[in-house]
């Protein structure tokens, strides 16, 4: 970020959430560079930045889209760039039928399953019939998925999806109707300066403002970075969000490129980590996809659904990166005689997402759950379920430094307080056990940077206090002593498991023997036993392990990488000797794109990497991401696949046809390009489309899952108000670590409200005093700070009131310094449909003057408000709108029918808890 | 009586004054409040490292300030300043009065001033700068110094674009007129770039006076000056007086209360009654370490160092944000000749010292000393004389 001439930072608050990294952007500042903060408050990283621009919460897509739109009718793409190394070129398949055409749906929309088949987004294939191939998984040639679960989203990691071969049909003037940049460009065409001002709320000199700044700054010689957080991805289509930024990116020629990019800057210490080595349901280590019961059946099923032997590029060698993994799991146990033991491995059979277990816990089909350093009767959405979940386990293990809400709701928690749940009825045996702090361990921690930083403990922990690896160690060793004796075959993953790791003196497992293992060593030959190198010296006959392919190298040469400290002032300024950073410690992914079609820098002033034509390899100032001896003039014959199909002009390694996609033929659940829907809950109906809502989002229509009318709808008005929630620099998430610690609870002791000076003589809120804010779910009350960092926005013909919500307190826990209601419990549950996150960054909500009552009385006012917005289980949750102009598949009547929606499969738990009105009433929402 | 002048008011060493023998360069800070981003790691590094115990639970409806002041509990305290155009206008007018007037407003001197990264990794580990890469001058092509940001850090908000042309490497341009520094700022006002908003953050420290008041009514010698040039409080000589308090033009030393019963549990159990206040880290001095509260500081808002290289980057980013047309910047606390003899902690701030809770022209409490004692001792003569020829007037 320190060599971007641009920097805008959108989705995020930087500066509070990201202190320390914000450095950078203070210094691309100090260098000259342009930072730009877009947010719906004015907050303390607009207050460092060079401009401010207010937006209203979930319109951004409209935003980018006319950034996009006005790159491209104004010429001001990187030509070069893009046709070289973007798809703008591909043509796309016939039958495709965008937004535009059809009212807010892509073709193959399912209104019965809100799901699409994406058959026909794929590339126009050039490959001919005679190469179709025919599987269990593949019934096509299509570039497009044939498979309709909806799952196919979770099951393709960091490379994207596979396409089935790399044979397309392209056409260089970028001219032809199908061709990827004419189909963007007639996706984009009404995401005008003037939609954006009655969307967004954005003036057209501000619009000017962002656009010439980002088009100044990009280029040859000058490069232009994003930055976003959760302000993007929470949403009910989050991941379009993302999608929408690497479209201007690419088109920018800004990523692959030193000073451009899209930094997704992650939550706190080690998130990334969280997922590269992850603790998703859906994924093993390095973006391998979890198999899937029924489907993946042997070995070579679940290699052929993660990477065709056709595709270009690394993914192509899966085989090995998951031969690699289970040999470092289950060692001799696994042979090529019993598929390397990939029977061993669970399977998933549905979307087990965290707010899916949290209801499985209602529906009593989930009885046990370990919280290590997350507090969701605070910190998730919709608190008030997370604490039903909760209280109908049969046990629950909490892992946490203070006594949080999520260990003492049983007694203390806000549905004791309103008698809606009592102690003596809570089965759930709960079990506190003592964790050691951060700086009580030794490990990495992995940052947005994919950078590993290893760090050495501090001190020992005190008394029983116990690392988690430690903690879930000494549970491994139990339950394979317990299991010692058995002869059950289920029992043979956990006993054949290698889990022999070495300890310290005080009998502690060494985090330094599982980075070896997560490394990976030679089995066989002269150097069995040493550390393997880099990810491409991992076989897949057996005689290599490797616990995770895209860290293998971090203990290369036999050292902790991760461990070197030496500083940038003893090496150039891409420090590649500070940690290590995934993959093959490359600190730019893609960076072949830093350089022109024939190699050269694209200028002296944002050099990077360049092929060295009288070496014959690729050199820079960084690990060139890219074969290393591939020239740029090097066109693979035809059928060439894997990494010798990788052309010269193929930045985008991981990629299937070694292109940056600017449409995406497949991998994405809810469509090849990104567009505008409203949030689930919004004041604003969708100026595009009938369509208000993301057709393929995740809900819950569940009597204890409210959601408000929207737009206009009868009662909508009871809900008037925008509310979004987020963190403060001050506090830590959930404030298990902040609200415990006197210095950081006092420096924002009180749960508050900011509104505008407008919203407050609107309500007649008092600065300091007190307000009561009413959602579907619930109602809570905090301190109100009047301040014009908020601002009213003007939508078309609406002001819309934003109010914003800090999340960090919570009622109940014991020994916090300071307590107040958890803003999470306004929110529900609807889901982006890719990742499964939920939408917490827009929703609707009342707001008046005082104290919320308490007792019943506090789910009586919560009632009165969902009985006089005629609030059902299917408001907000039909998928297509009536009103949508009937084609391709959907019709009115369809869609009545699925009015009950199907939710995820979870609509069974319908009669749970739940006590507003039980007969639903007619859809008003979408009647 | 030169003496006693040099002791209490104009520019002078204060540790040689206060009988140290060959000291080190006097240290201080510089606050540059205009790349604060108001995170308070200041305020807690301070805490943590000092044994504070925690000042008061609350909230006060002041922006995001829930600490209020500095205080006994409180040695690093952020001001949250909110404010419209009409408000910045009038920063802007000021500053540019106070140029008008002649501030001095120096070149740039020596050194270009290295990054922020550099000067951050400077403290930790001495060597060559680094940071080439590129935009930066290492890197060759001239294109950023041709039409180049401004690399002003102005904190300006909303439409407070910044124009101009920056040298790449070194903060702010080269500036060679004044005149541009004016000219520049009308065009901003013209074209329209003085933001709608502004959101000004401000870490307050102790100044470290170079004539202390606090130090000289001290009556058991508990606060005194170090070899550094700071002030400091020792508590276990402290007698509680608090004579100190009301001697000190910034309101920056406090006794310490003991805590509301409350809020008793979570309070350290320290002791009560004396008088405390920033000491600049002096045990972090002592062993060549940087205070905690600019150890903490991610975006070098807070820098420390010898006091002259201090006082020369305040003035050289001044200079900078006024070629930008930022003329609302000011240095505080620089100028030897003020009522203080200059400050050992100097700011770069945004507004009118007034908007931060800065008095304006601070002079020490005990500047007027030699005056009194002058008066004092004419009149002690003169009662002297008077007596006298009262008596030899009565034998007449």
């Amino acid at each position: 970020m320190a060599n971007a001439d641009c920097v805008v930072i959108q989705g995020s608050n930087m500066a509070e959430c990201h202190p320390v990294a914000y450095q950078w952007v203070t210094e691309a500042k100090a260098r000259g560079a342009k930072i730009i903060h877009i947010d719906p408050r004015f907050t303390r990283t607009s207050a460092v930045a060079d401009k401010h621009v207010p937006i209203r919460v979930g319109s951004d897509i409209v935003l980018l889209g006319a950034l996009i739109r006005h790159v491209l009718e104004t010429g001001s793409y990187f030509e070069e760039y893009v046709r070289a190394y973007t798809n703008a070129a591909t043509l796309v398949d016939e039958s495709f039928q965008d937004t535009e055409e059809l009212d807010g749906i892509f073709s193959g929309y399912d209104p019965e399953t809100g799901t699409y088949d994406m058959t026909s987004w794929g590339y126009d294939s050039a490959a001919g019939d005679d190469h179709v191939e025919q599987s269990s998984e593949r019934e096509g040639d299509e570039h497009g998925s044939s498979r309709k679960e909806r799952s196919a989203g979770d099951e393709h990691g960091s490379g994207g999806p596979s396409l089935e071969h790399a044979e397309v049909e392209r056409d260089d003037t970028m001219q032809h109707p199908r061709c990827v940049l004419q189909v963007l460009r007639r996706h984009y065409a009404r995401y005008t300066p003037e939609l954006v001002e009655r969307t967004c709320g954005i003036s057209a000199d501000d619009f000017a403002y962002l656009a010439n700044a980002l088009t100044e700054n990009s280029g040859r010689e000058r490069t232009s970075c994003f930055a976003y957080a959760v302000g993007w991805t929470q949403h009910s289509l989050g991941a379009q969000y993302i999608r929408t930024a690497a479209i201007l990116q690419l088109l920018l020629g800004n990523i692959g490129r030193p000073g451009g990019g899209i930094m997704a800057l992650r939550g706190h210490a080690s998130i990334q980590g969280s997922t590269d080595i992850p603790t998703l349901f859906n994924l093993l280590p390095g973006y391998l996809p979890m198999p899937w019961a029924g489907r993946h059946d042997d070995f070579d099923d679940y290699i052929a659904s993660i990477a065709s032997p056709r595709q270009k590029g690394y993914w192509v060698n899966a085989d090995a990166y998951a031969v690699n993994l289970l040999k470092a799991w289950w060692g001799d146990a696994a042979t090529e005689d019993n598929d390397w033991a990939f029977a061993y491995l669970p399977r998933i059979d549905g979307n087990h997402n965290t707010y899916a277990t949290t209801m499985g816990m209602i529906d009593g089909t989930v009885e046990g759950y370990f919280l290590l350093g997350q507090n969701p009767a605070v910190g998730a959405s919709h608190g008030r379920l997370q604490r039903a979940g909760m209280s109908n386990l049969k046990w629950l293990v909490v892992r946490d430094l203070n006594l949080i809400e999520s260990a003492t709701f049983w007694k203390d928690g806000p549905e004791i307080a309103t008698g809606e749940m009592k102690t003596e009825d809570i089965g759930t045996e709960v079990f506190f056990l003592p964790p050691a702090s951060h700086a009580e361990k030794s490990g990495t921690f992995t940052q947005t940077q994919r950078l590993l930083q290893w760090r050495e403990a501090a001190v020992a922990p005190p008394g029983e206090c116990q690392s988690d690896l430690d903690f879930f160690y000494k549970l491994g060793l139990r339950l394979r002593e317990r299991l010692a004796q058995s002869t059950d075959p289920r029992d043979r993953p956990l006993l054949d498991l290698t889990w022999d790791y070495a300890v310290d003196e005080h009998g502690e497992i060494e985090a330094d023997a599982v980075l070896q293992e997560i490394n990976g060593r030679f089995l066989t030959g002269e150097k069995a036993g040493q550390m393997l190198p880099m990810y491409s010296s991992m076989k897949a006959d057996g005689s290599t392990s490797g616990g995770c392919w895209i860290y293998c190298g971090v203990y290369a040469d036999g050292v902790n990488q991760a461990n070197r400290r030496k500083p940038d002032a003893e090496q150039n300024w891409v420090s590649a000797e500070w940690g290590w950073a995934w993959p093959d410690n490359r600190r730019i992914l893609y960076n072949r794109a830093s350089a022109d079609l024939d190699g050269k820098p694209w200028s002296e002033r944002k050099a990077y990497v360049w092929w060295d034509e009288e070496a014959g390899r690729w050199t820079g100032h960084d690990r060139p991401d890219f074969p290393l001896t591939t020239p740029p003039s090097y066109r693979p014959p035809k059928g060439t696949a894997g990494i010798e199909g990788l052309a010269g002009d193929d930045p985008f390694v991981m990629q299937a046809d070694g292109k940056g996609w600017l449409y995406a033929p497949k991998g994405l659940l809810d469509g090849p390009m990104p567009t505008h829907y409203e949030p689930q809950e919004s004041p604003v109906a969708n100026p595009l489309y009938h369509q208000q809502r993301n057709p393929a989002r995740f809900v819950y229509p569940r009597p204890d899952n409210p959601s408000a009318p929207s737009a206009g709808d009868p009662g909508s008005s009871v809900y008037p108000y925008v509310f979004t929630t987020y963190r403060l620099t001050e506090h830590h998430t959930a404030g298990g670590m902040s609200r415990w610690l006197p210095y950081l609870a006092e420096l924002q002791p009180a749960f508050f409200c900011e509104v505008s000076p407008e919203l407050a003589a609107e309500r007649g809120l008092e600065n300091g005093g007190w307000a009561t804010i009413v959602s579907p779910r619930s109602a809570i009350e905090a301190r109100v700070l009047v301040t014009e960092r908020m601002r009213p926005l003007r939508i078309g013909e609406q002001t819309v009131h934003q109010i914003g919500l800090p999340y960090h307190w919570g009622q109940g826990g014991t020994g916090a310094v300071v307590t107040g209601d958890g803003a999470n419990d306004l929110l529900g549950v609807t889901l982006d449909p890719n990742v499964a996150i939920q939408e917490s960054k827009a929703s609707t909500c009342d707001i008046r003057a005082g104290r919320r009552p308490t007792g019943p009385a506090l789910r009586a006012l919560v009632e009165d408000y969902l009985t006089r917005a005629g609030v059902t289980t299917t408001t907000g949750n039909v998928r297509r709108h009536v009103d949508a102009v009937p084609q391709a598949s959907p019709t009115p009547e369809d869609d009545s029918g699925d009015s009950d929606g199907d939710g995820g499969r979870y609509d069974e738990g319908d009669a749970a808890a739940g006590s507003y009105p039980a007969d639903p009433r007619e859809d008003e929402d979408e009647a | 009586m030169s003496f006693w002048h040099q002791q209490l008011a104009g520019p002078t060493d204060p540790a040689r004054d206060a009988g140290w023998e060959d000291p080190p360069p006097r240290k201080g800070f510089f606050t540059d409040t205009s790349i604060c981003i108001g995170c308070k790691a200041c305020e807690v590094a301070c805490k943590q490292w000092n044994g504070i115990p925690m000042d008061r639970l609350g909230m006060t409806g002041d922006s995001y300030d829930n600490s209020i002041s500095l205080g006994a509990n409180t040695w690093r305290h952020v001001a949250f300043v909110e404010q419209t155009t009409e408000r910045i206008e009038t920063a802007r007018e000021s500053g540019r009065a106070l140029v008008d007037l002649g501030m001095p407003a120096l070149r740039p001197q020596g050194e270009p001033l290295p990054s922020a990264t550099a000067q951050r990794l400077s403290r930790a580990t001495p060597g060559p700068l680094p940071l080439g890469g590129p935009g930066t001058i290492a890197s060759g092509s001239g294109l950023a110094a041709a039409d180049g940001g401004s690399g002003c850090g102005c904190g300006s908000g909303s439409g407070g674009g910044c124009g101009g042309g920056a040298p790449v490497g070194q903060v702010g341009p080269d500036v060679t007129d004044l005149g541009a520094a004016r000219d520049a700022a009308e065009l901003a006002a013209a074209t329209g770039t003085l933001p709608d908003f502004r959101w000004l953050m401000a870490s307050d420290v102790c100044k470290h006076c170079t004539h202390a008041g606090c130090l000289d009514v001290c009556p058991t010698g508990a606060l005194f000056r170090t070899e550094f040039g700071t002030v400091v409080v020792q508590d276990d000589v402290c007698n509680g007086c608090g004579y100190c308090v009301p001697a000190c033009p910034f309101g920056v030393i406090e006794r310490r209360e003991a805590p509301p019963e409350a809020e008793a549990k979570y309070v350290l159990d320290v002791e009560h009654g004396i008088a405390q206040k920033c000491t600049l880290c002096y045990d972090r001095l002592g062993v060549d370490q940087t205070p905690a509260c600019a150890q903490a500081c991610p975006t070098t808002s807070i820098q420390f160092g010898d006091l002259a290289d201090m006082r020369r980057r305040a003035q050289e980013r001044a200079d900078a944000l006024h070629a930008n047309g930022f003329t609302e910047a000011r240095v505080y606390g620089a100028n030897e000749n003020d009522g203080v003899g200059g400050t050992g902690a100097v700011f770069l701030l945004l507004d009118e010292p007034e908007v931060y809770g800065l008095p304006p022209d601070p002079i020490v409490t005990t500047a007027d000393l030699p005056d009194i004692f002058r008066k004092a001792g004419f009149a002690a003569s003169a009662m002297i004389g008077l007596a006298a020829a009262a008596f030899l007037g009565g034998r007449r």
